[in-house]
């Protein structure tokens, strides 16, 4: 049993010879081995001549068709490259588009003298030292020999006169590429992203779709933003064309042709002028603002500031303009909707309410009396209120219309961590909300396991691991360990707005498919309902008003014409370690952001928002009145909203929070 | 000193690897049309080759049967942390990102796996048993598994080939080949069921070539017409219209032969067969000359991978093989594949060159 499947006895010729004998056992093993290696070279040979049968088949046999499909095989399949899908803001306004036009092109393997060649070409059409360095890039970038642009958008006087001298130039062509253009340049910018040439990075993408032959041809790709999330809606079908060719390789005529499909347009949920009136309402500053539709999740307006002109991206950014864009400290790159994580100081409050009250640990009567600070018991360390003297009696709604921090030290205190997580999980924080970009990040909404697994590093030790009270009850403020993004507070907001009733934000409302006008919408059904009853939202909503009535924001928000619910915050980017925060002696850099978060009109919203003003200071100075001027414009239309908004510089201690 | 540099090398071996490797930058030059910049930069690779080939040589294959554990050892281990952390490239994982360079350890398993099989039946020499062919088909079944899941159908295949030549030589009853046939047989329609899109539609492109005219189809089409249309004497150096014209794909790397076949014809493919022939006809030579088992088993697995290089190559381009990525041994553009193949060369002329030093 143990040799049947070892040939070697079967197969044993020498072995009664032998006998047992250790070197004539080698003997016997080298006969075998060699035997099989005979059988082995005889099957290479085997193998071999099947080969040599092919190619007698293919060069005498069938030589005659194959010479023909030869002499007929001028007959080249070149793709044809669809036309990309046009993206609209909701009312059809063209935001990014595609046009087609002249370039001048080198297949670097067909010239022997590149350099000399450019120099040449330089005199019968413009070509900028920039052109030069972008096609050396190109030509790095690029590993296989095919044509590559030197100059883009040749005007037609250029055309005529290349085709005159054309003969002197083999292996540059003209040809008619698609271009990108986004017409409405910096104006969300964050949101429509850009395309740019195919990368490897870009090739292995494009295999892993497992759609490599449809990107023949194409040489632009999504790279942010739209673009990006919704490339494969976007790039349509590649078609085919079959071409003959002359000797030098040139299309003399088509033979048969399978049309491109062009891509699906995209009509985004973006209000395109709410947007514009959105961004200069930031003016220099920097900051985000997400705006949402509360009853679709429509985003109306999505704004990153600095932006930045896509248009440079589109034929390959040169160093100079990549640099000031990369290297400035304001980080006009940076998708601070999305990839900002801010605390989110005092705009917390009413969703931490809402929380309390849904899972019974207070009542909205519940009141508490404001020294002024909180302290832990056996403590003597003060967690400080924003009013020295405090705000006497508090109850729930005062504690959000006045902002007041020692009602929630002291909810903090009363609430374990990790249900307050919970409860906040439904709101999106410290998740992803899900909108259609990439990049998005979850931000860090605090619990134990949070805590464990942030500190589980070597470096740490178990009490750097351990969930502390302090934690909470500054966790109770929006500071300590949470960071929110301002697309989780605009979401946060809205579904408040809502009555509890979600939906995933999306930038895109419909696809739509130019051939059968079929449209398709993104994220049209709500994803889940909070688990608070609807008078604990009513009461929250309830405040949300009062604070813009008579609360922190009244001053912003003086004289509106429509009713709208909202919360002031800011947040802080350094700790003073107890020394009072006076704004103008803080680094511009190191000063709070501003945040607010708003919805309007009252009764049935149609809009929230969230505001961040990065290093702005009070919430309620930098952030609530963008918010207004947006809130203005959506509702009433109004471009110019006159000079109510002002605020004061100098605030009542009332009005900070 | 000459003495020193050459007494290590079996010249005949050599002759014949220099003359392919001279077809492959006549053909390269043409497949360029007619830069040098492929050639000289092949040419760089082939000194360096070159250096490899002599220091291997010069390794008593004793000493290569000592770092055959470690180097299998090693070689799995590369395979699971590509599993785990390894890079997507093409949709296949497959890469090994080490901070400054990026590995393909599957390159590595090639050479590995012949020589773990081959000191394992040495180890036990003269009482191999049954028992031990299923723990060297456990030793081949590891790592062909890693690297299908990557997935490197190709490469797989033709890892599991080079460990069943090692067993095969060693002994494997015909009973379990036969058994083996029948069950490839069997499991081909249920292993295209769990194929990838890609390899699906290479087989299906193989089937009908027409199917995908953009993808897969178009190269096996262009490179027959490249092949058949040169006829018996060709189309002469430097005049294939196919290759000439673009409508070969590849044709620096895998699709080397196409543009040969076209320009040398019939008569050029003959004596490249020739070639390749004299070459393999005197590894075979030299691995039935071998004075160990170990010896015999990695010379012989060695021999072996180069014909099915040679005849998998040369049966895609010709259209009698679906598409693989397999360049022509010795031929293709490529600096890694002809490094390995003169380390394959070294370890021949090392087992040629040590053989009566162990006899004695």
């Amino acid at each position: 049993m143990s040799r049947r499947l070892f040939s070697s006895r079967r197969n044993d010729y020498g072995g009664s010879r032998y006998g047992g004998n250790e070197m004539r056992n080698t003997e016997r093993e080298v006969f075998l081995f060699r035997r099989r290696l005979v059988i082995a070279a005889l099957l290479a040979l085997g193998a071999f001549g099947a080969l040599f049968g092919r190619f007698v088949y293919l060069q005498v046999v069938q030589h005659d068709h194959y010479r023909m499909l030869a002499e007929s095989n001028r007959v080249a399949i070149v793709p044809i490259v669809p036309n990309r899908g046009v993206i609209t803001d909701r009312k059809g306004v063209v935001l990014a588009q595609s046009y087609s036009a002249y370039t001048l092109e080198l297949t670097p393997a067909k010239i022997r003298n590149l350099e000399a060649t450019i120099d040449e070409l330089a005199t019968i059409v413009d070509i900028q030292p920039r052109d030069r360095k972008r096609f050396r890039k190109l030509l790095d970038e690029s590993k296989n020999f095919e044509s590559m642009p030197l100059r883009t958008r040749l005007s037609d006087e250029e055309v005529a006169r290349f085709a005159v001298n054309r003969y002197r130039f083999p292996g540059v062509d003209i040809k008619a590429r698609l271009f990108r253009q986004y017409p409405f340049g910096e104006v969300a910018s964050h949101v429509i992203g850009y395309i740019g040439r195919i990368t490897d990075k870009d090739l292995e993408r494009i295999a892993s779709w497992e759609d490599t032959a449809n990107y023949k041809g194409s040489d632009y790709i999504g790279k942010v933003g739209v673009e990006l999330s919704y490339e494969r809606e976007l790039h349509g079908t590649t078609g085919v064309e079959e071409v003959e060719v002359d000797a030098g390789g040139r299309a003399v005529r088509t033979l048969s042709r399978t049309p491109p499909v062009s891509g699906n347009n995209l009509r985004l949920s973006l209000d395109i002028r709410l947007q514009e009136v959105a961004e200069q309402a930031f003016g220099d500053r920097r900051g985000a603002l997400v705006a949402i539709e509360p009853a679709t999740g429509d985003i109306l307006a999505f704004v990153s500031k600095p932006g930045y002109d896509p248009n440079l991206f589109v034929e390959g950014i040169d160093a100079a303009n990549w640099e000031a864009l990369n290297e400035s400290p304001d980080k006009p790159l940076l998708n601070r909707p999305l990839r900002g994580a801010y605390p989110p100081g005092s705009t917390i409050k009413p969703f931490l309410a809402l929380g309390a009250l849904t899972s019974g640990k207070r009542t909205p009567q519940y009141s508490i009396n404001d020294p002024g600070f909180f302290q832990l018991p056996g403590s003597s360390y003060r967690f400080r209120d924003d009013k020295p003297g405090g705000h006497g009696s508090v109850d729930m709604y005062k504690s959000i219309v006045v902002s007041c921090d020692t009602y929630y030290y002291i909810l903090a205190s009363d609430t374990d961590i990790d249900d307050t997580a919970r409860f906040m999980t439904q709101l999106g924080f410290g998740r992803k909300t899900g909108v259609d970009i990439e990049g998005e990040l979850t931000g860090v909404l605090p619990s134990r396991e949070w805590k464990r697994t942030r500190f589980a590093g070597e470096k740490y030790r178990d009490e750097h691991r351990k969930w502390y009270l302090g934690d909470s009850i500054s966790a109770g403020i929006g500071q300590g360990y949470n960071a929110f993004t301002p697309m989780q507070l605009a979401n946060a907001i809205s579904i408040v707005a809502n009555d509890g009733v979600a939906f995933k934000p999306h930038l895109v409302k419909n696809i739509v498919n130019l051939k059968t006008g079929e449209e398709r919408s993104v994220a049209p059904e709500p994803t889940h309902t909070l688990t608070s009853k609807p008078e604990h939202i009513a009461i929250i909503k309830n405040a949300l008003v009062g604070v813009n009535k008579e609360g922190t924001s009244a001053t912003a928000f003086r004289g509106a014409a429509f009713t709208s619910g909202g919360k002031t915050g800011t947040a802080q980017v350094y700790s003073l370690k107890g020394e009072k925060y006076v704004h103008s002696k803080v680094d511009e850099r190191l000063r709070d952001h501003a945040w607010f978060v708003a919805y309007a009109p009252v009764d049935k919203p149609r809009i929230a928002l969230a505001v961040l003003v990065e290093n702005g200071g009070f919430g309620a100075q930098a952030a609530a009145p963008i918010a207004r001027k947006v809130l203005e414009y959506y509702l009433l239309g109004k471009t110019d909203p006159g000079p109510a908004i002002t605020v004061p510089g100098q605030q009542g201690e009332d009005d900070t929070d | 000193m000459w003495e020193v540099l050459t007494r290590r090398i079996d010249n005949f071996l050599l002759g014949c690897a220099l003359a392919l490797v001279g077809v492959g930058l006549v053909t390269l030059f043409s497949a360029a049309d007619q830069s040098t910049a492929r050639v000289t930069s092949q040419v760089a690779s082939l000194c360096f080759a070159l250096v490899l080939m002599w220091v291997v040589a010069n390794i008593p294959p004793q000493t290569l049967a000592r770092v055959a554990v470690p180097l299998y050892v090693a070689g799995v281990a590369l395979l699971v942390a590509v599993a785990l952390f390894g890079i997507v490239v093409n949709g296949s994982r497959r890469w090994l990102s080490l901070g400054v360079a990026r590995i393909q350890p599957s390159e590595l398993m090639k050479i590995a796996l012949p020589l773990m099989l081959a000191w394992y039946f040495q180890k036990f020499e003269g009482r191999i048993r049954w028992k031990d062919f299923v723990i060297a088909a456990v030793l081949i079944a590891i790592p062909v598994y890693l690297i299908k899941r990557q997935p490197d159908l190709g490469t797989s295949l033709l890892i599991a080939a080079s460990g069943f030549y090692v067993l095969f030589l060693a002994g494997l009853s015909w009973k379990v080949i036969a058994g083996l046939a029948v069950t490839a047989g069997a499991a081909a329609p249920l292993l295209f069921s769990h194929m990838h899109g890609y390899q699906r539609e290479r087989i299906l492109s193989f089937i009908d070539p027409t199917r995908d005219p953009l993808g897969a189809g178009y190269h096996s089409t262009q490179a027959s017409i490249a092949i058949g249309s040169g006829g018996v004497i060709g189309k002469g150096w430097l005049n294939g219209t196919q290759t000439h014209l673009d409508f070969l794909p590849e044709r620096h790397t895998d699709f080397i032969f196409a543009v040969f076949g076209e320009e040398f014809g019939l008569i050029g493919n003959g004596l490249l067969l020739l070639l390749y022939m004299l070459l393999i006809g005197r590894a075979m030579v030299i691995t039935a000359n071998a004075s160990t088992l170990f010896a015999r088993l990695l010379a012989g697995a060695v021999t072996l991978m180069f014909f099915t290089y040679v005849f998998v190559n040369m049966g895609m381009v010709s259209g009698i093989l679906p598409v693989v990525g397999v360049p022509l041994p010795l031929v293709s553009y490529g600096g890694t594949a002809l490094v390995s193949l003169f380390i394959g060369l070294g370890i021949l002329m090392s087992v040629q060159a040590h053989r009566k030093l162990v006899n004695t």
